[in-house]
């Protein structure tokens, strides 16, 4: 099963090489992984995607909270939550393919945020399945280029993850 | 206000740390941090001669007093030559702070000399690492670095310090904190009373209950309470390797250590058990055998300091994560307080099934017709010869085995083996760091030929400052650990096992001012070994000619249950 946790972290040199490097040397994958600082610049945020049986993802938990840099851990997949990637995707975008790549765009309330005379740059933000959703909807033989920030999550209503 | 330099500050704060030796080896890196050593003598430091021995003194000290030991070494190929000591901490959860130079923070990533990246390198490896950012920061570095190496689950902590933190010219104000507090590191400090009430019940009525226990008792110093616990239950108890000497091991309800060479009454016990209370114990391969086989009928109490340990490989079936020795109180004042006794009907059919299982094993070895000492010969005459008292410091191999199945430990702390990494070469810098810090006591580092050679240079250290250990070195003429796996997987090819041109021990040893017997008969064996011991002062190398042939047993077949041995050469369980 995909779980998707949210990591705070001391925000010190180092240490986001432990989580990334916990990950390699447990055996554990990771589909996904953003990492900024939060309002308060002490500490930083991570969001892990992860896949695997309930016993593996309770390892992973207990080794995160185990790393001493690792302030605080909690599987959002666990609750309601909301769950955000942002895409952004070049295609080739000449004749017929240009107003195909429109349409789609506003269907899926993307933006079309940089324009040449033969490619579309199209901006969106969903849920990850919503992301492959539109690749899947357009001719792949017209894409040209794929950026995708990975998965930023948190838990719906007064439920906060905070020191 | 005094002002001191970082290197001033780094050995003042290890002084008001308590720390009163070293071990190590000067670098470019680590220079300014010698000379404010030099001039000082609070914290002794002790010269080795490969590091790797530095950060086996500093781990087996630990390992002897449950306090943190500290190496330091300089940068590149100084750090290098310490990860194999730290991994070895690192794996026993032993606690160390390691001091390693680096290069200065200016030349770091620019491939400067004698640079490597050490926070990298450990880290997989350590519990936690600093790098030295400023000087003023170095006081509070080491006090976290003992906090968090000694709390919790122990373990390795490496500091890094770039040369130019620790400049002789540049000066700052030196606080030692009185304590330390971080908002990410707070490991627990008792167990849930809910999963301890739980774990009582079912220990209480348990009709056949075993008591499973390792590393994480003696350094969670709950020997004491293991002991009141398991002798007002009546239960038997079980050692893992490192747990040995956590419970009397010539008390009868011992029934000896268990895993992959555990004793035929122990594997059995747990087997046919209905209740294990596992603690401080991570339920290692080496221990479970096929884990989808393993222990049927028993249901699992397990209690650990660290929550990864539980439900890892075995599923509890009651969680407890807490310190042994307040869990281990908690169970007693439960005990005191209970109504519900054992049942002493059901322990008494289950003591008679477990003293059957000893008559028919009872760790037997043959000793056939050949002139040929057996190793387990030589380790029964050093428990005796020793009194079951010295500390035991081994290598790793089949001696190791022996040593850990035949010496009878009933005090903790004293034996001291490379359990998880099982490291060759442990030993002998481990007697040594024992003895520095022991001098009166009997340290015996029990090792094979092949191992002694891996840091067999440390006899220049035992000479320089006075370390007179007695090393035991059963020597079979090979790889013997090795070799008895491939006679049993490999149909005997022997291949790279067999040690050729091994030196002259005793001469060796004499070259550097140590006293050398070789032993070849066993009758001979217990004069000279009295006559070791009995030389206080020096440092005594047994060269003890063995039985070749010999192997380890019992010996679980892999992927077996617990109870699936092999007893001998011809009987399997
Ligand atoms: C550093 C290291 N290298 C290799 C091994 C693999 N190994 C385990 S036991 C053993 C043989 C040890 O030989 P010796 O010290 O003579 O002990 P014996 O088994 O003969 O008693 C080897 C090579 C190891 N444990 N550690
Ligand atoms: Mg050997």
């Amino acid at each position: 099963m995909r779980h998707i946790l949210s990591v705070l972290l001391e925000n010190e040199p180092g240490s986001l090489s432990r989580v990334v490097g916990l990950f390699s040397q447990r055996n554990f994958n990771i589909e996904s992984l953003t990492v900024a600082a939060t309002d308060d610049e002490t500490l930083s945020r991570i969001t892990i995607t992860t896949s695997g049986n309930d016993k593996v993802v309770e390892q992973v938990t207990k080794q995160l909270n185990k790393l001493v840099d690792v302030v605080k851990v909690v599987d959002l997949t666990e609750g309601d939550h909301i769950e955000r990637e942002l895409m952004m995707i070049k295609y080739k975008a000449s004749g017929a393919a240009r107003d195909e790549i429109k349409r789609t765009a506003d269907i899926f309330r993307g933006q079309i945020i940089d324009i040449t005379p033969t490619t579309y740059t199209v901006q969106l933000v969903g849920s990850s399945s919503k992301l492959d959703a539109f690749i899947d909807a357009l001719e792949t033989a017209n894409l040209i280029e794929v950026v995708r920030t990975g998965v930023s999550g948190i838990a719906r209503g007064e439920k906060v993850l905070s020191i | 206000m005094e002002l001191l330099s970082g290197a001033e500050i780094l050995i003042r704060a290890l002084q008001d740390q308590g720390t009163t030796k070293i071990y190590g080896y000067p670098g470019g890196s680590v220079l300014h941090i010698y000379d404010a050593l030099f001039q000082q003598d609070k914290v002794e430091h002790i010269l080795v001669r490969h590091e790797q021995a530095a950060t086996h003194m500093a781990d087996a000290y630990a390992r002897a007093t449950g306090k943190a030991g500290v190496a330091m070494v300089t940068s590149g190929p100084g750090a290098t030559n310490a990860i194999t000591g730290i991994a070895t901490a690192y794996t026993d959860s032993i606690p160390m702070v390691v001091i390693t130079g680096q290069v200065m923070s200016h030349l770091i990533g620019e491939d400067a000399f004698q640079e490597t990246d050490m926070i990298g390198i450990s880290r997989p490896v350590v519990k936690h690492s600093f790098t030295v950012k400023h000087p003023t920061e170095i006081a509070e570095i080491v006090k976290k670095a003992f906090h968090i190496a000694e709390s919790g689950r122990p373990g390795p902590v490496v500091i890094d310090v770039p040369k130019d933190m620790t400049n002789p010219t540049d000066k700052f104000e030196y606080v030692y904190p009185k304590s330390v507090k971080m908002r990410s590191y707070n490991p627990v400090s008792k167990g849930h009373s809910g999963q301890i009430k739980k774990a009582f019940d079912l220990l209480i009525n348990a009709k056949r209950p075993v008591l499973y226990t390792g590393g994480g008792v003696i350094i969670g110093d709950a020997c004491a309470e293991l002991i009141e616990l398991a002798q007002s239950l009546n239960y038997p108890v079980t050692n893992t390797l490192m747990g040995l000497g956590a419970y009397p091991g010539t008390d009868k309800q011992f029934v000896g250590m268990l895993g992959m060479h555990g004793s035929y009454e122990a594997n059995m016990t747990m087997h046919h058990s209905d209740l294990i209370l596992a603690v401080g114990v991570r339920f290692d391969d080496r221990v479970t055998n096929g884990l989808d086989k393993f222990c049927p009928t028993a249901k699992v109490v397990h209690i650990d300091i660290d929550p990864t340990s539980i439900s890892k490989n075995v599923r509890a079936d009651v969680p407890i994560v807490g310190p042994a020795k307040v869990v281990l109180q908690d169970f007693l004042k439960q005990l005191k307080a209970s109504k519900t006794k054992p049942d002493a009907e059901a322990l008494k059919t289950w003591w008679k099934q477990i003293d059957e299982w000893r008559t028919r094993h009872g760790g037997r070895y043959e000793t056939d017709d050949s002139e040929l000492m057996k190793p387990q010969q030589v380790i029964e005459m050093l428990s005796k010869v020793t009194n079951g008292d010295a500390y035991v410091c081994s290598d790793v191999g089949q001696h190791q085995m022996f040593a850990a199945q035949y010496y009878k430990f009933d005090k903790p702390n004293r034996w001291i083996n490379s359990g998880g990494l099982g490291t060759m070469g442990y030993g002998f810098p481990a007697a040594m760091g024992v003895k520095v810090n022991f001098p009166d006591a009997d340290v015996a580092c029990v090792t094979g030929e092949g191992s002694i050679q891996m840091n067999i240079q440390e006899l220049s250290t035992c000479s320089q400052y006075d370390i007179p250990v007695k090393i035991i070195c059963l020597n079979n003429g090979s790889l013997g650990m090795v070799r008895q796996w491939q006679d049993m997987n490999y149909e005997s090819r022997h291949s790279h096992s067999y040690m050729e041109s091994l030196p002259d021990f005793v001469k060796l040893v004499e070259s550097y001012g140590h006293v050398g017997i070789r032993v070849e008969k066993y009758e001979d064996l217990e004069e000279a070994m009295r006559k070791a011991f009995a030389m206080k002062d020096k440092l005594v190398f047994m060269d003890i000619k063995i039985d070749p042939h010999e192997h380890v047993y019992p010996m679980q077949i892999p992927r077996g249950s617990m109870r699936d041995m092999l007893l001998s050469k011809t009987e399997r369980t």
